[in-house]
């Protein structure tokens, strides 16, 4: 019936209307650009950015040696710290209430506490335990080393680090584990799965969907935090930086150059988390909402 | 005894099993039997414990007090000098592996492809080896009408053939016993058939199931006997053409005259 009248009156004339001027966009647009070029104008042109001073020292010896010892921390401190996080997660989801009460309490803790002070404690760790022993708890010891020694700077750094990042990852995991439908659980139960197997197989790569954007949020934050570890103290990223302008008195290009390596190393989290995430939300919606999850990774991330 | 069981042993027997959850009782003393190869259809209103029936069988649910046995074992107990023993959990998974389950909201395992979905459990749970599992598994999707669908995720295909596929899954532990809650009750009308069609084969197949059903016609003419539940309590049964037609319990007929 539509078709025979289309084909009578013939198409109608395609709609040629004056379009909605946007005058606020336009002013909006010269602000913008005003502070765009001003700000690129000081970049240059002011003195104290000193970019020569930093092109020499940017790819120095101690510099990369401070980047390698940034994402060594960065890794470790997330790779134990997820590791950890599933343990006390299921700790806390635990049917015993001993094990629930730990984990309560090591959250309590590790969340109430400032990271910058756990990380100083980490530093003295040898004042607080002077030695570690191997032994029958409150009985004999067969072997005890002096903990300062054990425990070297690098890892009392990455255990301060590591230990709190679990407490946070405990609740991102444990949101994540409570986000599956519990029909999940219930159908691999009806195939004779145990709970071990039913965690590892269904119910995690599930939670991943919901674990991974505020982890990539986390490992962002990480690689920030490590500049923490200064008070144990490390020589990592930014205390480098600060080690060789307490020599140069070059304050500014020293810590530009630091938020640089920061810029360069966090730009490479982001694109990892993108196609992190695209890899975990297969068999959702499709090709994955590619979209949506660009849109976040990119929003990155950072707290404390 | 045990010479009497070995000449005819239910597949399941139910005696007087309880079960509350909390102060609400909602199975107030089920007594029934399945024989081997028998279909059974469960119906009954809403809340009168069917599900809960169904779930204590594969000891999803633990029971109160009664005694229930799958293929003559105690389910998630073990019996001996008159004392009860509950079973570990390891043992508890060894007795479900013997016993399908297919759920009203199919629960596939969205992360995985409908043929992993199949795999998923041989594999891991029975240890076979994975290209004989794929085989059976390809076989069984094929059966259920899905041979060219085994590489969709459970988000691309319909409600009708994600309960295939669950059918599937359930089946690929090649089972003696299936249990179906309200298969097709979260399906479009359209669907209903085609899932009611792989059960009814698979009933042909010599299966043993148990069915909670809204689905008259499939009881009427696949099931072998059909039992009414209400609150809690096996209010009648028989056979499926018998109490459909000539309902004899004021209950039954109330409720037949409201569904049929
Ligand atoms: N896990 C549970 N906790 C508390 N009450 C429950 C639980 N599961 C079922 N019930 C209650 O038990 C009753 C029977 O439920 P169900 O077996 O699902 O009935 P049906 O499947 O016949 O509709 C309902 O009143 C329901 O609310
Ligand atoms: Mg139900």
């Amino acid at each position: 019936m539509t078709v025979d009248q289309d084909v009578q009156k013939g198409r109608p004339e395609p709609i040629r209307a004056v379009p909605v001027r946007h005058p606020g966009r336009w002013a909006g647009a010269a602000v913008v650009l005003v502070l765009g070029a001003m700000f690129v104008h000081f970049l240059l042109f002011n003195p104290a950015f000193n970019w020569s001073e930093q092109w020499k020292y940017i790819f120095s010896d101690a510099v990369l040696r401070a980047v390698r010892n940034t994402i060594w921390l960065t890794v470790v401190a997330m790779v134990g710290g997820v590791a950890l996080g599933i343990v006390l997660a299921l700790m806390r989801m635990s049917p015993n209430p001993l094990m629930r009460g730990a984990a309560f309490l090591y959250l309590w803790f590790f969340r109430g506490t400032p990271l910058y002070t756990q990380l100083l404690i980490w530093g003295a760790i040898g004042a607080l335990i002077p030695t570690i022993g191997i032994g029958i708890p409150f009985g004999p010891e067969f072997h005890t080393w002096e903990t300062q020694k054990l425990i070297n700077v690098a890892l009392a750094a990455a255990l301060g680090l590591l230990l709190n990042e679990a407490a946070y990852m405990a609740e991102i995991v444990r949101a994540g584990i409570l986000s599956v439908d519990p029909g999940q659980q219930e159908a691999a139960a009806a195939l004779g799965m145990s709970r071990m197997q039913t965690m590892r197989r269904i119910v995690l790569p599930q939670a991943m969907r919901v674990i991974v954007p505020p982890t990539g949020n986390e490992t962002i934050s990480m690689l920030k935090n490590t500049s923490l570890v200064a008070a144990v103290p490390y020589a990592e990223l930014t205390f480098t930086a600060q080690t060789i302008y307490a020599n140069t008195y070059q304050i500014i290009p020293m810590l530009i150059m630091a938020c640089l390596w920061y810029l360069f190393l966090s730009s490479l989290l982001m694109i990892g988390q993108y196609y992190l995430e695209r890899y975990f939300s297969r068999g959702v919606g499709g090709n994955g909402g590619g979209n949506r999850v660009r849109l976040r990774a990119l929003r990155g991330g950072g707290r404390r | 005894m045990t010479t009497e069981k070995a000449a005819r042993r239910p597949m399941v027997k139910a005696e007087q099993v309880h079960k509350s959850f909390g102060h609400v009782e909602v199975l107030k003393g089920i007594d029934l039997e399945v024989q081997p190869g028998e279909v059974m259809c469960v119906i009954g209103p809403s809340g009168s414990g069917k599900s809960t029936f169904l779930r204590c069988i594969n000891h999803l649910e633990k029971i109160d007090s009664g005694r229930l046995w799958v293929d003559g074992h105690l389910v998630g107990y073990r019996e001996k000098g008159g004392k009860l023993y509950e079973l570990r959990d390891r043992e508890v998974a060894e007795q479900r592996r013997e016993i399908g389950m297919v759920f009203q909201r199919f629960n596939l395992f969205p992360h995985m492809t409908a043929l992993e979905n199949v795999m998923e459990a041989p594999v891991l749970v029975k240890k076979e080896p994975k290209d004989r599992v794929r085989e059976r598994a390809l076989a069984l999707l094929d059966r259920v009408g899905l041979g060219d669908k085994v590489d969709s995720y459970p988000a691309q295909l319909s409600g009708g053939q994600q309960q295939r596929v669950a059918i599937a899954r359930a089946l690929a532990m090649q089972p003696k016993l299936m249990l179906f809650d309200e298969p097709t009750s979260a399906l479009d009308p359209e669907l209903v058939g085609e899932v009611l069609d792989v059960m009814k084969q698979l009933a042909e197949d010599g299966m043993t199931m148990i069915v909670v059903t809204h689905e008259m016609g499939f009881a009427r003419e696949v099931g072998d006997s059909l039992v009414f539940m209400d609150g809690g309590v096996v209010v009648e049964s028989g056979a499926p053409r018998e109490v459909l037609a000539n309902p004899r319990h004021p209950r039954t007929q109330d409720f037949l005259s409201k569904v049929l």
